[in-house]
């Protein structure tokens, strides 16, 4: 399936706006300098840079968890969810409850969570897992969880922080995959973080490169490849063009 | 897939099937090797005439427990005092748990309660005894006091570490949700906690009995505890007596202590992490 031009009609619920940002800690560590970026209501945007340089604090300047010091982020009013490093299960909670949480927390009625639940579960590939513990579940199946957690608030803005560095490559593209049929089937705003530069390109319309801390925009990518995107996209030559041109700019950025 | 559906079903049945003689039979080899040093020190260490120092294992039972006039004197003395320790146990439990959740819900309350409640672990309480004995009588709410006052510590210090151990990307998972801390409390903080507050009962079981004990021997006053009971039996020289006494009522803190790690297991399964 294509994305056709209905799906990318949002109102402004779905932007996110960084306008010379800047943010110093309270110890002194400035992790952002003069931060402008935007993203429109239904891109997909990867952010990569070097580790330290302020992308989780980013991401969280976005989601409300942090302000800035400097500069301002106008985010859309719209539903946000944001997938962690760590898929942040409850432990003691099965998968069915744990994918219920944060409508449970925001009231939302038990007939209405539970279809959400299964609609959300369907969509991650991991129906049949309802009654499992997180302890019974692999690495990339409790991240599985925590995106069809984040799914059942049906969010404007998906903010995703680095959520695959831990798995392995295979895992990895699988999950890349289910990644992009998600956007396709229910598009949203998202704002993914990575290391990963290929996995930046495959998941995005468009890919920007931060500098070395304190960290700032040094360029960006556009993607315009259709979606959904089959996995052997990789050995595409647009798509390897587009990651050395990725790979060029972050070298540039951390020199 | 087999894997993981195998596993949880294999692997209880064979530790069960060691895990019992394993858990049995070192304690009964120090029970025997205990009695045996035991009618050593009766028979062979002491002098007739000083025999009633140590007096063999055997007297102790037919004395203290197969006569059945000593042996009701020490059940109701056991049931006076298994009477202090469950209200004292309960009272810690309550007061702990409300003081570690105010300690953690603000820095200020941590800061300016903690201190005392370690106060409470290096206080000589037995020094305050006889004070409880002048405020509040030599009756049953005294006693509960001084069980309360022993058996606290561990379960402000079990809950508030376990409040403080939540993994801090749960805290912002709950606080993007923008969740009061009431409903936090109830759908993070206690559950997460939940395998530490156990730990907390737990040892506090134990406590509440020696507590209640102490409290009593104290007193020498009141209904007759079995600690009144031993203080009895110490000046009257009864040794038999004096054992038995002491054989139950740590008997009675073991059951406690059993009862609250039975409970941990059962709840451990799903609530402990480092089985996660
Ligand atoms: N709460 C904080 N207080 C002080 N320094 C912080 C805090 N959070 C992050 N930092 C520092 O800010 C910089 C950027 O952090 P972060 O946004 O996590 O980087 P990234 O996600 O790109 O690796 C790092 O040097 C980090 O050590
Ligand atoms: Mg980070």
């Amino acid at each position: 399936m294509t994305m056709t031009a209905s799906q990318l009609v949002f109102d402004d619920a779905g932007s996110v706006d960084f306008h010379d940002l800047g943010k110093v800690f309270a110890n002194g560590t400035q992790a952002l300098r003069n931060v402008d970026l935007s993203v429109g209501s239904g891109e997909f945007v990867s952010i990569v840079g070097p580790s330290g340089c302020g992308k989780s604090t980013l991401l969280r300047i976005a989601s409300g968890l942090d302000t800035p010091t400097t500069g301002h982020a106008t985010v859309g009013d719209g539903a946000i969810g944001f997938v962690f490093q760590e898929a942040t299960l409850l432990h003691w909670r099965t998968v069915a409850r744990n994918v219920e949480l944060l409508m449970e927390l925001q009231g939302v009625p038990k007939r209405e969570r539970a279809e959400r639940r299964e609609e959300a579960l369907q969509l991650v590939g991991l129906d049949g897992f309802q009654k499992h513990l997180p302890k019974q579940l692999s690495g990339g199946m409790k991240m599985r969880v925590s995106i069809a957690r984040a799914l059942t608030l049906n969010p404007d803005i998906f903010l995703f922080d680095e959520p695959f560095g831990a798995l392995d490559e295979l895992t990895r593209e699988r999950l890349n995959v289910e990644v992009t049929n998600v956007f396709a089937a229910r598009p949203f705003t998202g704002m993914f973080i990575t290391h990963n530069i290929f996995e930046a390109v495959f998941l995005s319309t468009r890919v920007v490169v931060m500098s070395g801390r304190p960290g700032t925009v040094v360029g960006e990518v556009q993607v315009p490849l259709p979606f959904p995107r089959p996995l052997d996209l990789r050995f595409d030559r647009a798509f390897t063009r587009l990651v050395s041109e990725v790979s060029g700019l972050l070298r540039e950025g951390s020199s | 897939m087999t894997l993981t559906a195998t596993q949880p079903m294999s692997l209880p049945k064979r530790r069960s099937g060691r895990g019992w003689a394993a858990a049995v039979l070192p304690p009964l080899l120090v029970l025997a090797g205990f009695l045996g040093l035991w009618y050593l020190m009766s028979y062979e260490l002491l002098a007739p005439d000083r025999r009633f120092l140590v007096p063999p294992p055997h007297r102790v039972v037919s004395v203290g427990f197969l006569d059945w006039e000593n042996l009701q004197a020490l059940l109701v003395g056991l049931v006076v005092t298994m009477r202090v320790a469950g209200v004292g146990l309960l009272a810690a439990i309550v007061i702990g748990l409300a003081v570690a959740i105010a300690m953690s819900q603000a820095a200020w309350v941590e800061r300016s309660l903690y201190p005392y409640a370690v106060t409470l672990q290096t206080i000589p309480i037995l020094a305050l005894v006889p004070l409880f004995g002048f405020w509040f009588g030599f009756g049953f709410f005294s006693r509960v006091v001084v069980c309360t006052m022993i058996s606290l510590f561990p379960i402000i210090a079990n809950t508030l570490f376990g409040l403080k151990s939540i993994d801090p990307a749960l805290r912002e998972l709950f606080a993007l949700q923008k969740v009061g801390r009431w409903k936090r409390l109830r759908k993070l903080d206690l559950p997460f906690a939940l395998t530490a507050v156990l730990a907390g009962f737990r040892i506090s079981a134990g406590l509440s009995v020696i507590g209640a004990i102490v409290g009593d021997f104290f007193f020498r006053q009141g209904t007759t505890g079995i600690g009144i009971l031993m203080s009895l039996y110490i000046s009257r020289l009864q040794s038999e007596l004096l054992y038995a006494s002491i054989i139950l009522s740590s008997l009675l803190g073991i059951v406690a202590f059993w009862l609250f790690s039975g409970l941990s297991f059962v709840v451990g399964k799903r609530f402990d992490r480092s089985q996660a």
